[in-house]
């Protein structure tokens, strides 16, 4: 199990414990997360699931690839390590991550 | 005021479970017109996902959104389906002599014994960006489509976004409108190579502007747009323009059929399981769109619905009419349907 952390708009934290190959974003689902709608159910369809990954954790995690960079123009207020949690796969090395909700989905 | 078309199912939505619903129905020779607000068959397996697979369609492995939709296509082309698109569905009520009407929001009437609600997650309709108060200003000056370019005449035009719609309405108006700015988050685009570069040869020649950001702010009283305001990498920007036209894709929404007076459960529409009729005899509801207890969104289960709302349905339409229960494999008037005797 990685210990990932979603931090609600509200700042309220969830630390969850989340299995590798899940997606941040089912982690959140499945902990109802606020904030987190992923309306398209994880097909990178609809950028409903739109996350900021803390700085200290960007590199790490990485870019978002080609198609997700599409569908971030959907998204609310996109910002330098905005991410679709639904495209960030748990690993090892992402033991600790921190992501926080936006304020609002599009 | 065009006469009605009399069928005698209305299929509310052209997606995977609407599109089977017509092979179910056409076995019993209940003749289907489709109405859906999308361009083409498909629903969200053609509009959302088209490319990606999908693997719990039974006997079929791996199958992508598009191709499950050409294979429906195929199935119920004995049936000659009749298709009406980019319409959506606004009136519904019942007539004296039991059948319904709908009407769609082109005007179009049809006079059915059974409508079939399979709608989805609701229908498509425009985004609405995420800018504050943007609500005061729709319909006068900002919009989500081009009706008529002349509306555009003379206007300051702000497009926003980064697709095909983006791209080639900016290209369209840029002749009509005094000025054009796009504006889109960053300087790659989802478009059609060919239409960006012409955006781009456009900027240099200094027909268009195009400002890398997003819209955050809007300004103007009682509706009327006077300034945008754009943040951008370099911080806020504020251009003036009258109208708006932002391009940010499609979102699902249960829309007029949530005023028909059905009963509801959290946005979805409450049926039986053994017909999967909704509060109002008559009107059916299958698919993604639908509630019962234990309900799961699997496009098989549509399926699964799809057959049993048949039943239902030639009962209504030929009341008191022996069912008889056939196999295509073995029913020579089945397969006769089917073209294949």
């Amino acid at each position: 199990m990685t210990k990932i952390t979603l931090v609600a708009f509200d700042g309220t934290r969830f630390d969850v414990d989340a299995e590798n190959g899940s997606t941040v974003m089912e982690n959140a689902i499945r902990n109802s997360v606020p904030g987190i709608e992923a309306e398209c159910g994880g097909a990178c369809a609809c950028a409903t699931c739109h996350v900021y990954v803390d700085d200290a954790w960007a590199e790490i995690v990485g870019a978002p690839e080609a198609m997700e960079e599409d569908m971030l123009d959907f998204a609310f207020d996109v910002r330098p390590t905005s991410r679709l949690s639904c495209q960030i796969k748990v690993r090892d090395e992402l033991d600790g991550l921190v992501v926080h909700v936006p304020e609002r989905q599009a | 005021m065009t006469s009605p078309i009399e069928t005698d199912v209305v299929i509310i939505g052209a997606g995977p479970v609407g599109l089977f619903a017509v092979f179910e129905l056409g076995l019993y020779d209940l003749k289907c017109h489709l109405i859906d607000i999308l361009d083409r068959p498909g629903g969200q397996c053609a509009e959302l996902y088209p490319e990606k697979p999908i693997y719990d369609i039974p006997a079929w492995p791996e199958i992508s959104g598009q191709a499950l939709t050409d294979k429906l296509m195929e199935q119920i082309a004995p049936f000659s389906p009749e298709f009406h698109f980019n319409r959506m569905v606004t009136g519904f009520r019942k007539l004296d002599n039991g059948r319904f009407e709908v009407e769609t929001d082109e005007g179009e009437l049809f006079h059915a014994h059974a409508v079939v609600i399979a709608a989805g997650g609701g229908s498509f309709q425009p985004k609405r960006p995420p800018v504050p108060g943007i609500e005061a200003y729709e319909g006068k000056s900002v919009f989500y489509s081009v009706r008529r370019m002349e509306e555009f005449r003379d206007k300051d035009l702000l497009i926003v976004g980064g697709g095909d719609s983006a791209l080639d309405w900016t290209l369209n108006l840029q002749p009509v409108a005094k000025s054009v700015t796009l504006v889109h988050r960053r300087p790659e685009f989802r478009a059609a190579p060919d239409s960006v570069n012409k955006m781009f040869a456009m900027r240099e020649e200094g027909k268009i502007r195009f400002e890398v950001g997003q819209v955050t702010g809007l300004k103007g009283e009682g509706g009327q747009l006077e300034a945008a305001t754009i943040k951008g990498p370099d911080g806020e920007v504020e251009v003036a323009c009258n109208r708006m036209l932002p391009f940010f894709g499609l979102t699902m929404k249960l829309g007029p059929i949530a005023d028909w007076g059905l009963n509801q459960h959290e946005n979805l529409i409450a049926v039986d399981t053994e017909k999967f009729e909704t509060s109002i005899p008559g009107v059916f509801a299958i698919g993604d769109i639908n509630w019962y207890p234990g309900k799961l969104k699997l496009i098989l289960s549509g399926f699964h619905e799809a057959a049993l709302m048949t039943q239902a349905v030639k009962r209504l339409a030929h009341p008191g009419e022996k069912m008889v229960f056939q196999y295509t494999t073995s029913s020579t008037s089945l397969q006769k349907k089917l073209g294949v005797q």
